[in-house]
C-alpha cells in the first residue's frame, strides 16, 4: 500500500514577515515541521511498522529550503519523498495548494491510497488543505483523525475526536485523513537516519513537472487574497499582585467571579 | 447574479439547531444592511426529529427562508451525503455568501464545498463585515494570533466559518414570517464512503463541556498530581465550568487530552479562564487569549502568563484554591 503525506514548513510564530503582496515571506525565516504533520508521519510509520509493504511518501510545497522537513521524514523511516516548488506557486490560499498537492500525488505517486495530512498548520490555521486535496482527488475525507486503528482490504478503520466524544469510521479507500495530535509521540531519526537523509535525492517539481495550468497555481489560481494584514490590539496588562496573603488573593479571585 | 446571506444550521446529536447558528444570523442581519437588506436563508439538514421545533427557532432568529432537507439517511453527519445536498442547493439558489459555524463537523463540510465550487473560504473569522465595494471582508487571526489578516473572496460564493462564541450575540431576535422550504433529497447516486460504526461520549469531569463553558479553570504543570487535578474539578464543578489543562500536564499524565487547551489542543473562548500552575508558553496562549477574562496564580513571578493575565497573583495553587473552595461553599 502507498501512503502519502503531506507536510509543511512552517515558521516560527514569534518571527513573521510579509511580502509587497500581503502574503507571507517564507524565505530566510526559521521553520520548523508543521506539529500536526509529524502526527500523521508517525501515524504513517505505524502502519509500516505492521505491514513492510507499505511505502511512504513525503511531500510539501514550499521553497527550496522545504526540503530539510523532507529529509526529516526520510530520516524517521519515510521511504521517499519530493517538494513541489515554483516561484509561480507564491501566493497560493487553500484553494489553490490543495489542488496542486493533489495533481501532485497523482502524477508523482503510484495510487496512493492514504493521503495523510496534519488537521491544521500551525501558522495559517485554516484546516482545510486536506479537505481541498480529498475533492480534487475525489477521494474520501476525514478529518480531526486521532487514531488509524487498521487500513486493509480496502478499508481503513479510524477514530475521529468530536466536540462531544469519538467516533469510529470505516472509510472506504482511497481516502484523505486530516490527523490530530495523536496519544503517541513522533519519533526520533532512526540510528542511520541522518545518513539516509544525506544519501535521499530529494526531486523538486516545478508546475510544468505535474502538468498544472499556471493559472491554477499560486495568486492566480486562489480565490482569496489578503487585503489587509495588521497586528492585533495588544492587551493592556492587568494587575499583578505579589507578596499577598492567602484571604487577599481570594478576595482578587471573587471580585473577577462576581463581575 | 448571486444574492443573498445562506447560513448552514447545523444541528447537534439530538438534532437540534447549534447556538451558532443563531450567533450567524445575528451578524448576517448586520451584513444584510450594508447590502440593502439582502435575504437571510438557512439549510436545515437532517432527519425530522425536532423540525417544529427548529422552525419556531429559526423563525424568531430572522431567517427569511430555511431550505429543509430531511431523510433518515441524513440521520448522522456524514461528508459525502451532506455536502451533496447542500451543493445542490447552492447552486439552485446562488447566494452571495455562505456563513457557517467553525465546529468539527462545519470545518469538515465548509471546504468540501468551497473547493468543489473553486471559491474561497476563510476561516475562523473573528470579525464580518461588507467593504466599500460591497465584499465580504472576513477578518481573522493568523500565525498563533500574531497577526490578523482581512480577507476578500473574487468567487461567489465568499465563504466564511466562525468559531462559536466568538460573535458575542447581542440582541437580535428578529421575528420574520419565515418560508420553509422542503428540499428533494436523492442520494440514490451518491456514495456514502464513510460509515459510523460506533460513537462513544465523552467522560466528563465536568457537567459542562469544555467547548461550551463560560468559565475554566485549567492546570498546568504546577498542579503537580492527578490530586492537584481534582482540585480544579471541585472548583469547576463549584463554578458550574470545566477543567482544562496545558500540554505540560497532558505529558504528565496528569490530564487527558481531550481538555488540552493550546496549538495541539482545543481553541477556547470562556468568560472567565483561571490557568492554575501554567507557565503560559505561546503553545498554550494561543489557545486561550481570546478569553474574555484571565486570572492567573503561578509561584513563579516571571511566567509568561502574566503578560496576559487581566488579575495575576503570585503565589501558591496549593493554598490559594481550597481557601476559594471553602469560600465558595460557604456562600451557597
Amino acid at each position: 500500500m502507498n501512503i502519502a503525506v503531506c507536510v509543511k514548513q512552517v515558521p516560527d510564530t514569534a518571527d513573521i514577515k510579509w511580502t509587497e503582496h500581503n502574503t507571507i515571506q517564507r524565505e530566510g525565516v526559521e521553520s520548523v515541521i508543521n506539529p500536526f504533520d509529524s502526527y500523521a508521519l508517525e501515524t504513517a510509520l505505524r502502519l509500516k511498522d505492521k505491514d513492510s509493504a507499505v511505502k511512504i511518501t513525503a511531500l510539501t510545497m514550499g521553497p527550496l529550503q522545504a526540503e530539510e522537513i523532507i529529509r526529516k521524514a526520510i530520516s524517521m523511516g519515510v521511504d521517499g519523498g519530493f517538494v513541489v516548488s515554483d516561484r509561480k506557486f507564491a501566493g497560493a490560499d487553500t484553494v489553490a495548494t490543495g489542488r496542486t498537492l493533489a495533481i501532485a500525488i497523482k502524477t508523482k505517486i503510484e495510487n496512493a491510497e492514504i493521503v495523510l495530512c496534519g488537521q491544521f498548520a500551525t501558522d495559517g490555521d485554516t484546516a482545510q488543505t486536506g479537505p481541498t486535496i480529498s475533492t480534487n482527488l475525489g477521494y474520501a475525507l476525514v478529518t480531526y483523525v486521532k487514531e488509524i486503528e487498521n487500513a486493509e482490504n480496502g478499508y481503513a478503520i479510524v477514530k475521529r475526536e468530536v466536540e462531544d466524544g469519538v467516533e469510529t469510521l470505516k472509510v472506504k479507500l482511497p481516502a484523505v485523513l486530516c490527523m490530530l495530535k495523536c496519544d503517541y509521540e513522533p519519533r526520533r531519526p532512526l540510528i542511520n537516519g541522518f545518513k539516509l537523509a544525506q544519501n535521499a535525492e530529494i526531486p523538486f517539481y516545478s508546475h510544468e513537472d505535474i502538468g498544472i495550468e499556471p493559472e491554477k497555481v499560486g495568486l492566480k489560481g486562489s480565490p482569496t487574497c489578503v487585503s489587509k494584514a495588521f497586528r492585533p490590539e495588544q492587551k493592556t496588562s492587568g494587575e499583578i499582585f505579589e507578596n499577598i496573603s492567602t484571604d487577599e488573593a481570594v478576595e482578587k479571585i471573587l471580585e473577577v467571579l462576581n463581575g | 447574479m448571486a444574492k443573498g446571506i445562506l447560513i448552514y444550521a447545523q444541528t447537534d446529536r439530538q438534532g437540534k439547531v447549534l447556538n451558532v447558528v443563531l450567533e450567524l444570523a445575528c451578524v448576517a442581519q448586520n451584513l444584510s444592511k450594508k447590502l440593502g437588506n439582502c435575504e437571510i436563508s438557512a439549510i436545515l439538514i437532517g432527519d425530522d426529529v425536532n423540525l417544529e421545533e427548529n422552525k419556531v427557532l429559526l423563525s424568531q432568529n430572522g431567517f427569511d427562508k430555511v431550505y429543509i432537507a430531511t431523510s433518515e439517511n441524513l440521520k448522522d453527519y456524514n461528508t459525502d451525503y451532506y455536502s451533496n445536498v447542500a451543493l445542490k442547493i447552492i447552486k439552485d439558489i446562488e447566494p452571495e455568501i455562505v456563513l457557517v459555524g467553525a465546529t468539527t463537523q462545519g470545518r469538515d463540510l465548509a471546504p468540501v464545498i468551497s473547493s468543489t465550487l473553486n471559491t474561497g473560504l476563510t476561516a475562523d473569522c473573528t470579525v464580518l463585515d461588507i467593504n466599500e465595494k460591497g465584499q465580504l471582508a472576513a477578518t481573522r487571526p493568523t500565525f498563533g494570533g500574531n497577526l490578523m489578516a482581512t480577507i476578500l473572496c473574487k468567487n461567489y460564493p465568499q465563504m466564511a466559518t466562525v468559531r462559536p462564541k466568538v460573535l458575542k450575540k447581542s440582541e437580535c431576535k428578529i421575528e420574520k414570517n419565515t418560508q420553509f422550504i422542503e428540499v428533494e433529497v436523492d442520494l440514490t447516486q451518491v456514495e456514502k464512503r464513510v460509515e459510523l460504526v460506533d460513537f462513544k461520549p465523552n467522560t466528563q469531569l465536568t457537567d459542562t463541556r469544555i467547548d461550551e463553558a463560560e468559565i475554566i479553570v485549567a492546570g498546568g504543570k504546577g498542579m503537580k498530581s492527578a490530586q492537584g487535578f481534582e482540585l480544579l474539578e471541585e472548583l469547576a464543578n463549584l463554578l458550574g465550568g470545566s477543567v482544562g489543562a496545558s500540554r505540560g500536564a497532558v505529558d504528565m499524565g496528569l490530564a487527558d487530552s481531550s481538555i488540552q487547551v493550546g496549538q495541539t489542543g482545543k481553541t477556547v473562548v470562556p468568560k472567565i479562564y483561571i490557568a492554575c500552575g501554567i507557565s503560559g508558553a505561546i503553545q498554550h496562549t494561543v489557545g486561550m487569549s481570546g478569553s474574555d477574562k484571565i486570572i492567573a496564580i503561578n509561584k513563579d513571578k516571571n511566567a509568561p502568563i502574566f503578560k496576559i493575565a487581566d488579575v495575576g497573583i503570585v503565589g501558591d495553587v496549593f493554598e490559594i484554591l481550597p481557601k476559594l473552595i471553602e469560600k465558595l461553599k460557604e456562600r451557597r
